[in-house]
């Protein structure tokens, strides 16, 4: 009974916070709500007992990406106005085509959960204090899917280092270390002996 | 009240048709569109750790991390190019961006 209404909360949230998302006017307001979605469906999670899961969403999404598209949205100057020019021209097009996918995946979902390949599914597994969760998935993620778990890390490292020179631009009027010109000069380059009469001394043309 | 596998794919097929109609509807902004692809993603995990905890097989779990991991990556490399493409335009309304169309 508990666990229906928790059901219901979170998905309801999370569907008002998703359409919400793409009809918001303000795009901040739009990552907020999808912050919520989030949060709601990592609630979800919980209620199927994939808490790592839930937990790496709230983590990943919420805490990162989230920021990320907050970061993004507040530091680009554009009129957000014009952009949604066409919202109302494309919405007749896009809720037939959105009913439709809506309703046969929803006609799918049923056939495969009554009598596909899920036809014998029961309830959802119960982790108790002798198996956790995380148990469970650190025994086949380190084992059977090493590799991909390798792959997953350089997914993200060449995503990082694609990020970090896609934004890195040089600007003239910055100056930069340029350590091969450092270590390159020498004495020819940087120092000059000039004769100095004793008692004149030198003009401040001659040091030119 | 019981809640049944039925009641979690309908909940993910939602939520994917929202982020389907947002790519419609926003079609001038990317920042829109690339919440859209994170909200089509996350209804690919629901499904996939739905299916997981009913057929109590956890193999479900680890694709949605992967997913997860393919979707932040997709996110950073997105947004990146969104800031480096705003740098050279002064703006990000998408349907101007036909330099490339023959």
């Amino acid at each position: 009974m508990l666990q229906g209404i928790a059901f219901y909360v979170m998905s309801a949230v999370a569907v008002v916070a998703g359409l919400l998302v793409v009809t918001a006017r303000n795009p901040v307001h739009s990552v907020l709500w999808l912050i919520l979605a989030f949060f709601s469906s990592a609630g979800l999670f919980v209620l199927l007992g994939a808490e790592f899961l839930a937990m790496l969403l709230v983590v990943v999404y919420v805490g990162a990406v989230a920021v990320l598209f907050l970061f993004v949205v507040m530091m680009l100057d554009v009129d957000f106005v014009r952009l949604r020019e066409g919202f109302a021209s494309y919405l007749p097009l896009a809720a037939i085509v959105a009913g439709i996918l809506l309703a046969e995946m929803v006609m799918i979902s049923i056939l495969v959960a009554q009598g596909g390949a899920a036809a014998d599914a029961a309830a959802p597994v119960v982790y108790g204090a002798d198996r956790t969760n995380v148990e469970a998935i650190g025994r086949v993620l380190y084992t059977e899917y090493v590799y991909l778990f390798q792959a997953a890390g350089i997914v993200l490292l060449i995503a990082m280092i694609g990020a970090i020179v896609l934004t890195l631009r040089k600007k003239p009027s910055v100056r930069r270390q340029d350590p091969g010109a450092q270590t390159n000069r020498d004495r020819r380059t940087s120092v000059e002996i000039k004769g100095v009469t004793t008692g004149v001394g030198v003009t401040s043309e001659e040091l030119r | 009240m019981e809640v049944t596998l039925q009641h979690y794919l309908a909940v993910a097929a939602m939520l994917f048709t929202i982020g389907v109609f947002g790519i419609f509807v926003n079609r001038k902004n990317v920042i829109i569109i690339l919440m859209s692809v994170e909200l089509i993603l996350l209804a690919v995990n629901i499904n996939f750790v739905a299916f997981s905890a009913y057929l109590n097989d956890v193999h479900g779990q680890i694709m949605a991390m992967f997913v997860l991991t393919v979707a932040a990556a997709e996110a950073a490399v997105g947004l990146a190019i969104l800031v480096t493409f705003f740098r050279n335009r002064g703006d990000i309304a998408v349907d101007d961006a036909s330099v490339m169309k023959g």
